[in-house]
């Protein structure tokens, strides 16, 4: 799961300070242009650095956090099945942070300090996990639409330029899609269900499907530090672009559950080949992003528990490891 | 006794081994987001989904073997309470990480040892699970065995905390090797386990990892009983099944 990247302030780019490092900008330019992963050890620019990490950290916080929504129903699942499924699902997920945490990694933060970062509230994940899982349809609904934005993003991100991020991208693409395959199979079966289950997905969709277009971030015209990102190829299409897809291949999907998609101003355009919609509400996006969601204050505190919880288990590791270390070298 | 029919027993039988797996998943289940590392809860999860995986298959075969039509759902979702037979081992709070590990050790060891014997059973489908659970509870005997040595000889506040952790849960070991009236007439057949065979091993098992980890092995003196006999179980039971229940009781009939 993931969502937008350009909420955050743009990062400065400092002009070449030497006539060595304005070569080596041309250089490392041309590796992009011509399509060429840049890899850890390489040269690159503090900004090429200072985005990619900020970026890949939110991604991997997006991925843990966005356990706890769907943490929330593990043990109310309705049938065993779903019951695994879902328990899988998580578990990919936390894979997918460790995943992308080690990539971030090779760039030169510890995961312990963006773990530090994301409990200050300096770093950021996406918004979508602020909003809360009510229903056992969001467990569907999740899949489906959040997971489905998700891979809109991280297809195009799969051809970003920095080389570990993009493998983590390719391998994680395969999993989400197998979560949203999943996800619209659970939406599929309620809705050949009873009317009490229909109205579970309708209810569900209805409170999922704004903010899930929000995860593409702001528009083209608001998210004014995308263009280098572009440049970079760390991100490969707008946020326009990229939420213009989703909307096209989500509603005859929407169609086929026999949903209503809740935006009155929602229609297909013969013209441009594009389904219109509605404006997106930026206050209540901002609102969520600023700490003002629904679940905000406790998607944090959860992550903060845990960590302090598990103090003495962590410092209780690293003293038998020492000791372990010790009987060797004696 | 007599009144015990050999199919009867069997689907106890395959039923009550399902409860500890789904039981003690539930719990471990519950670590989501909670663990001290993304790898920890990873590994916790991990072993949830291998629990409750045997779980279903012991249902389904319950099912089958009772020839009324259920299914694994109706096993878990449309019993009571006191229809549960997993032993109170498997269904108490998970507590600290300390608690969590302390009761998967103690369910692993035995674990290993039950499906070990299982998968010799005279009927061919238990001796299947057996055989695939076993691979599975060997893995989660590991992980737990290295944590018990690291929580024992770690620090000494990881030291007094797990030893605290044994030392309140020892009570609910003892039940592990009691008998049922139906592992006892499967027994005659060579299709249950004689779980009571199993202790020895068990505490020699046990201190061997207690030893490395330098804690101390309770006294066997009280065991709590209940579940696995009578399905009278401890008061945290009746919130697993509430959660566990909740949609299949509030939408009956349903397909998920």
């Amino acid at each position: 799961m993931y969502g937008d990247t350009s909420i955050q302030k743009p990062i400065e780019i400092a002009e070449p300070t030497s006539e060595e490092q304005a070569r080596l900008e041309v250089i490392f330019q041309q590796k992009i242009d011509d399509n060429i992963k840049i890899e850890p050890q390489e040269w690159m620019p503090d900004a090429y650095r200072k985005t990619l990490v900020r970026q890949m950290s939110q991604h991997a916080h997006s991925e843990v956090i966005g356990m706890q929504p769907e943490g929330n129903w593990i043990t109310r699942a309705p049938s065993l099945r779903r019951k695994v499924i879902l328990l899988a699902k998580i578990q990919d997920e936390g894979g997918h942070g460790l995943y992308i945490y080690s990539s971030a990694e090779t760039l030169g933060t510890s995961r312990a300090e963006m773990i530090e970062q994301l409990q200050t509230g300096k770093a950021k994940y996406s918004s979508i996990f602020n909003y809360p899982a009510l229903s056992w349809a969001d467990m569907g609904t999740i899949g489906w639409l959040v997971d489905g934005a998700a891979i809109t993003n991280q297809v195009a991100l799969s051809r970003c330029s920095y080389g570990p991020y993009s493998r983590a991208m390719i391998r994680i693409c395969k999993e989400e899609s197998f979560h949203q395959r999943q996800g619209y199979e659970l939406l599929l079966t309620l809705s050949r269900g009873s009317d009490e289950q229909k109205e579970l997905l309708q209810e569900s969709v209805n409170r999922f499907w704004w903010p899930s277009l929000m995860m593409f971030g702001p528009n083209d015209s608001d998210s004014p530090h995308s263009a280098q990102s572009m440049k970079w190829k760390i991100k490969r299409k707008s946020n326009d672009q990229l939420r213009q897809e989703f909307v096209d291949a989500t509603v005859p999907q929407a169609d086929f559950l026999g949903i209503t998609l809740p935006d009155p101003d929602l229609k297909w355009n013969e013209e441009s080949g594009h389904y219109d919609y509605g404006e997106i509400d930026w206050e209540e996006f901002g609102n969520v992003i600023h700490g003002n969601g629904p679940c905000n204050k406790q998607r944090i505190a959860n992550h903060i528990k845990a960590h302090e919880d598990g103090a003495w288990v962590r410092e209780a590791a690293a003293a038998y490891a020492e000791k372990q270390q010790n009987k060797q070298v004696a | 006794m007599a009144d015990l029919s050999k199919k009867d027993a069997l689907v106890q039988y395959a039923a009550q081994i399902g409860d500890n797996g789904l039981i003690i998943g539930h719990r471990m289940s519950e670590w989501c987001f909670r663990a001290p590392t993304i790898e920890m809860e990873m590994a916790l999860m991990n072993s949830a989904l291998d629990l409750i995986g045997q779980a279903r298959e012991l249902y389904s075969y319950a099912a089958t073997a009772q020839g009324e039509g259920k299914t694994e759902d109706d096993f878990a979702y449309l019993r009571d309470e006191q229809d549960f037979r997993n032993a109170l081992l498997t269904e108490v709070p998970n507590g600290d990480w300390g608690d969590t590990i302390v009761r998967l050790f103690l369910m692993s060891v035995y674990n290993k040892l039950f499906f070990s014997a299982l998968a010799d059973s005279k009927d061919a489908e238990l001796a299947a699970i057996g055989a695939k659970s076993l691979k599975e509870v060997t893995y989660h005997l590991r992980f737990s065995s290295e944590w018990m040595i690291r929580l024992g000889d770690g620090t000494s506040e990881s030291h007094n905390r797990v030893q605290k952790s044994v030392d309140n849960l020892w009570v609910y070991t003892g039940e592990l090797f009691t008998m049922t009236d139906a592992e006892n007439l499967l027994l005659k057949d060579g299709i249950s386990v004689d779980v009571a065979a199993l202790k020895a091993d068990w505490n020699q098992n046990i201190a061997q990892v207690f030893e490395q980890a330098t804690l101390t092995v309770p006294a066997d003196g009280w065991a709590q009983l209940g579940g696995k006999a009578d399905g009278v179980h401890t008061e945290h039971f009746g919130y697993i099944i509430a959660d566990m229940q909740y949609m299949q009781r509030r939408y009956p009939g349903c397909e998920w």
